[in-house]
């Protein structure tokens, strides 16, 4: 079980970045107050990343991407977050043998 | 102790959701090329795992840490929200207690600890009930994920490199909240879109970001002009 120095760095990266943003709103609360603006600002964060993150696999990667996203969009309205997934994941490795 | 027993109770359905979790990440990120050892670090040390599946969407051989820390950020920049919030609610947790309850901040902790300090107490117990086993159960079920991963087959053919995006479509879902976020969704898709044609590397996220949160102010100031 060996490390790779550029994968321990990597990880190593990962993990000061994301303690910074945990530590973060302690020490903002005791600086800041966070009005109307820069709330709306950071609520619109966590949806616009994620929509960032899947946005090429869901719209420029194929059309069974394209599909098995639509599907998991309508399944998250209706199941729970394992039984969407489930649909994401079949309904993909379906549709690549069919397509 | 048995506060810290009634938290891990309470805990117990979100830490049965998280293992099959555990499991795909440890999998897919097998199948990137990581040894089980660290995977097994990687979600002992970061512990976030939407920033870890965005990691592996975006690894690359040799890793590189600028690309990867800054993706970290972005994903996890939430976490300022959070913390900001339950900072106010931590009266009962000594200073040092304070910072080191934020290490362990994932989404569904803080959920949870945000419940109990609605209707109850958040004691540094009840904390560590919630965060201590639901963090054990990820490292090991990411370790597991890993050393299984060879058997689970080519992800490709399973679908199981369709699991990641899946969540995050999940979750996005569960982020709507009425046309303000359908408005920032289309402009985070067409920006992230957009900039991953032309640039290489993970500024389609920054990009994505920044879209929607422009968005979001702008629609924002519109409303306060119409109050």
């Amino acid at each position: 079980m060996i490390v790779d120095l550029n994968t321990l760095l990597a990880i190593l990266a990962m993990a000061v970045a994301t303690i910074a943003t945990r530590i973060g709103g302690l020490v903002l609360i005791r600086y800041v107050t966070i009005g109307e603006n820069q709330k709306r600002a950071l609520e619109a964060i966590p949806p616009a990343v994620l929509m960032a993150v899947i946005a090429p696999t869901a719209f420029v990667t194929g059309p069974a991407e394209t599909i098995a996203a639509a599907a998991t969009a309508v399944a998250a309205m209706r199941l729970p977050l394992l039984a969407s997934v489930a649909v994401g994941v079949v309904s993909v490795a379906l549709l690549r043998l069919v397509l | 102790m048995q506060e810290f027993r009634a938290a891990a109770i309470a805990m117990t359905p979100l830490i049965v959701a998280v293992m099959p979790i555990g499991l795909v990440f440890g999998a897919v990120a097998a199948s990137k090329g990581l040894a089980p050892a660290e995977v097994a670090l990687m979600s002992a040390l970061v512990f976030a795992g939407g920033s870890q599946f965005v990691a592996m969407d975006i690894w690359t051989h040799p890793a590189s840490w600028a690309a990867l820390g800054f993706s970290a950020l972005l994903v996890n920049i939430r976490h300022v929200l959070m913390s900001a919030s339950i900072g106010g609610k931590l009266d009962n947790f000594t200073g040092p207690a304070r910072y080191a309850s934020m290490l362990l901040l994932a989404d569904e902790i803080w959920a949870m600890a945000e419940m109990r300090a609605s209707n109850g107490k958040l004691t540094p117990a009840w904390y560590a009930g919630l965060a201590v086993p639901f963090y054990c159960v990820w490292v090991l079920t990411s370790l597991s994920g890993a050393l299984l991963g060879a058997f689970l087959g080519d992800p490709k053919v399973t679908g199981l490199d369709f699991a990641f995006p899946a969540v995050f479509i999940v979750l996005v879902m569960g982020f709507w909240k009425g046309r303000e976020t359908g408005a920032v969704l289309a402009a985070s898709a067409f920006a992230a879109v957009l900039t991953h044609q032309l640039l290489p590397g993970v500024w389609y996220i920054a990009a994505g970001a920044a879209a929607g949160v422009v968005v979001a102010l702008l629609s924002g100031a519109r409303k306060e002009a119409h109050a």
